[in-house]
């Protein structure tokens, strides 16, 4: 063997390979060849991506259909933009938006946000530890499958209708806008856009490589077993509970940061941007890309919201029917998501399926998680 | 195995950092809070044959079916101005983007069409979350938007232009009709967002001041479609007349229930301020008939210049189609955008700021005249009777275009509302 098939046929090597491929991508190529603006929508898409591995985790490996990752999202987002609108109305300031419609004093629940540090803490903090309350409340008493999925689903309709309606604090329907600075930096500044790309893109590849490390730890091992039998798992001593709390939490966190980076890079956010139908939105990437493996989840959200820029700014008024009808075919022909043509390609060679390799496409643990969350 | 492991974790933020070297840092806003301008340079190309402008209208979504009559009378204004031999000689290049009826989508679309297809100038815009998710868009990228929507009013932008009424040339109108009539009481129902709460206040203030008493305040979600409750409690109360600020489909139910609650425009008019002909055939047309409205425009305005709208419009898109208020502010908007670039002989978005000043269009509503202080436009005020026909049909006017008054300086009840 050569050393390059050696590298090649490595698994533990190719993960450094594929690395390596993103951050030359994402840092070298990306910032070289794409405008200011195409670079910036990109950092949207690596937002939303973001969101993506984490539900890839919950989802794909541990089997919870989170149909509300809107209020993780939306939870990040909000804290990041009240933080950015306090920083902008200055010490002591008041956000422009509360004068015009609300009393023209900052409600207490929000002067904690003027301090940056705190503001980071609790975009990540927040949607966490709300996912554990919520996570202990549900899994202990061992509610699964649909009832998970729809209980997810009315939270992130709820948090939409909650926003809504307090108009004088949190924006209402028009939402948090109009940010100028990121923590100092002018955000309507080229080159500090091409920083959030670059944090965003980092933020990304860390997340990838700490769901690696946790889909091939001990922790993965369990997770995938509560999925596939849950009772087994407990009659052998483990919490299902508990593990499927900390992937419901670890997917919250990741949904959070996502947000708080998607406020500076989109310049808004709103209550379109977390209720129901983007939580949807969120599981269609990661469907289509493939729940089960690691990378599936990223390349399908940013796949997902690629094609749907792309479409819209190529047929306006028919692109959502194009939209519909690629998300109907990979339903029908690719079930287990694009990952899964990677992995026929794979037998169609007949080469052994790599052992180190996360599961990808079409493996047998597959079926089970289609009945269950259906 | 270590080893490994942990170059796969410290290579990606070697390259981060490296990248972030490479890059350097960007403007930092200075200490009092102010932003250093770094806007880029317009990237409009006029030096060709054609000039390319931009359509956002959501045409999917909640509001595509509002807002694609919008998209489809800007067309035929677009149309109109191309066969006419276009704007200073330069034929007119459309490129349409979908708002998809979300805030988000609004400010991204926003962005491409100016920074990407270098547009110089943007037509759309229907919500006033989407307006206020474009505006600081246009404001950092100092391009235009021409906004054709009647609206809640408090805000004036030098980026963007004002086609539609703000509130001192429809809901203040309106109120003077009701309190004219001999009106003493009123109920407000409205849809739960920004205009109805802001109109709302603004209804209370001039209540207050004009000693006209507010029953009721009942506010439904957007998309709500059960008024059972918010009709009967509008049946108690017994107002003289109710303030109708919903917005889309909750008109059906809401009108329905109205009506199934024996109340009707004798008893008890509601006078609604986001109902146009093109709404009044989803409702039903026995469901409103005899309803009164405010707005600026009307199908059944007696004008040549109407008259020739109406026709063109229908010969292009069928006559079963009609026209509305948001529709021809929309076809004014593009008619006056040629005016201000004709006066300033010039594309350039600081030469068209001050050149708008008095331009003025005969519009099918009348003529209208920009105001160059804050950029919106002098209106006549009319209220109007839903008919039989479906058509609305002009009960009451002001007589002469209203100067624009966002921020209604000239009212002293509205002082302390911005």
């Amino acid at each position: 063997m050569t050393f390059l098939q050696r590298l090649l046929t490595n698994p533990r090597s190719r993960v450094l390979l594929g690395f390596a491929l993103a951050a030359v991508l994402l840092f070298a190529v990306a910032p070289a060849t794409m405008s200011t603006f195409r670079l910036n929508l990109l950092a949207k898409f690596l937002c939303l991506a973001m969101v993506a591995v984490g539900i890839g985790l919950a989802w794909g490996r541990g089997g919870m259909l989170t149909l509300g990752q809107g209020v993780f999202f939306g939870l990040g987002a909000y804290i990041m933009a009240m933080h950015l609108k306090l920083a902008d109305a200055g010490p002591g300031g008041v956000p422009d938006f509360m004068m015009l419609y609300g009393s023209g004093v900052v409600p207490a629940w929000w002067e904690p946000l003027r301090n940056p540090v705190l503001a980071v803490l609790l975009v990540v903090l927040v949607p966490t530890a709300l996912a554990v309350v919520l996570g202990l409340a549900m899994f202990r008493r061992r509610v699964r499958g649909a009832y998970f999925a729809i209980l997810s689903q009315a939270l992130a309709a709820a948090f939409a209708i909650l926003l809504v309606g307090q108009q004088a604090t949190t924006g209402g329907t028009n939402g948090l806008n109009g940010f100028r600075s990121f923590f100092g930096f002018d955000l309507t500044d080229p080159v500090n856009k091409r920083m959030l790309f670059f944090i965003a893109a980092g933020t990304l590849l860390v997340m990838v490589a700490v769901v690696r490390q946790l889909m091939l730890s001990r922790f993965g091992e369990l997770l995938v077993a509560v999925r596939d039998q849950e009772n087994r798992v407990r009659f052998l001593g483990y919490d299902p509970a508990t593990i499927k709390v900390v992937a419901y939490a670890a997917a919250a966190a990741m949904a959070g940061i996502g947000g708080a980076l998607f406020v500076p890079v989109v310049g808004i956010v709103s209550p379109a941007d977390v209720g129901v139908v983007p939580s949807i939105g969120f599981l269609i990437g990661v469907a289509i890309g493939g729940r089960a493996t690691l990378l599936g989840p990223v390349l399908g959200a940013v796949a997902v919201s690629w094609a749907q820029t792309s479409l819209s700014e190529q047929f306006p008024s028919g692109w959502i029917y194009f939209q519909g009808a690629l998300f109907v075919l990979v339903v029908a022909f690719l079930p287990g998501g694009l990952a899964s043509l990677v992995s026929r390609w794979a037998r169609r060679r007949s080469a052994p399926p790599a052992p180190g390799a996360p599961a990808a496409g079409l493996a047998p643990e597959e079926a089970p998680v289609v009945g269950r969350s259906a | 195995m270590a080893t490994s492991r942990a170059t796969a974790r410290a290579l990606p933020a070697a390259t981060l950092v490296l990248a972030l070297v490479l890059s350097g840092c960007g403007a930092r806003t200075d200490a009092s809070g102010g932003s250093a301008s770094s806007a880029a340079a317009s990237c409009v190309d006029v030096s060709g044959d054609s000039v390319k402008i931009g359509l956002l209208n959501s045409l999917s979504g909640t509001m595509a079916i509002s807002e694609q009559t919008v998209h489809d009378s800007l067309r035929l204004a677009v149309a109109e101005i191309n066969a006419d031999g276009g704007v200073l000689g330069k034929q007119l290049e459309v490129v349409a983007e979908d708002g998809a009826s979300e805030p988000t989508t609004f400010a991204e679309k926003a962005e491409k069409l100016i920074t990407d297809d270098c547009t110089a100038a943007v037509f759309g815009g229907w919500t006033s979350a989407s307006r206020k998710a474009m505006l600081p868009v246009f404001e950092n990228n100092d391009a235009l938007l021409f906004y054709p929507v009647q609206y809640e009013g408090l805000e004036s932008s030098p980026n963007i232009f004002y086609t539609g009424a703000t509130t001192n040339q429809q809901i203040v109108p309106a109120l003077d009709y009701l309190k004219e009539q001999g009106a003493t009481s009123i109920f407000l129902v409205g849809s739960d967002y920004v205009f109805p709460r802001t109109a709302n206040k603004i209804i209370n203030a001039y209540a207050e001041a004009n000693g006209i008493e507010v029953l009721g305040e009942e506010y439904a979600p957007l998309g709500h479609t059960d008024f059972s409750t918010i009709v009967n409690k509008v049946k108690a109360a017994g107002a003289d007349a109710v303030f109708n600020t919903l917005n889309g489909d909750s008109n059906v139910a809401f009108f329905k229930e109205y009506k199934n609650a024996g109340l009707g425009p004798d008893a008890m008019p509601v006078v609604s301020v986001s109902i146009a002909e093109e709404e009044v055939g989803g409702i039903g047309i026995e469901n409103v008939e005899g309803q009164l409205t405010a707005w600026n425009y009307y199908q059944t305005i007696d004008s040549p210049e109407n008259t020739t709208f109406v026709e063109a419009f229908k010969a292009e898109y069928g006559d079963d189609r009609v026209t509305s208020d948001p529709m021809e502010a929309a076809y004014a908007s593009v008619y006056l955008w040629k005016g201000m670039v004709e006066k300033a002989k010039s594309f350039a978005v600081g030469d068209i700021q001050e050149a708008a000043g008095g331009v003025t269009f005969d519009a099918p509503e009348g003529t209208v005249t920009v105001d160059g202080e804050n950029h919106h436009i002098a209106k006549t005020a009319l209220i109007g009777k839903i008919g039989p026909d479906g058509l609305i049909h002009t009960e009451w006017s002001s007589g002469e275009p209203i100067e624009p008054d966002p921020f209604l300086t000239g009212y002293d009840w509205a002082e302390g509302l911005s």
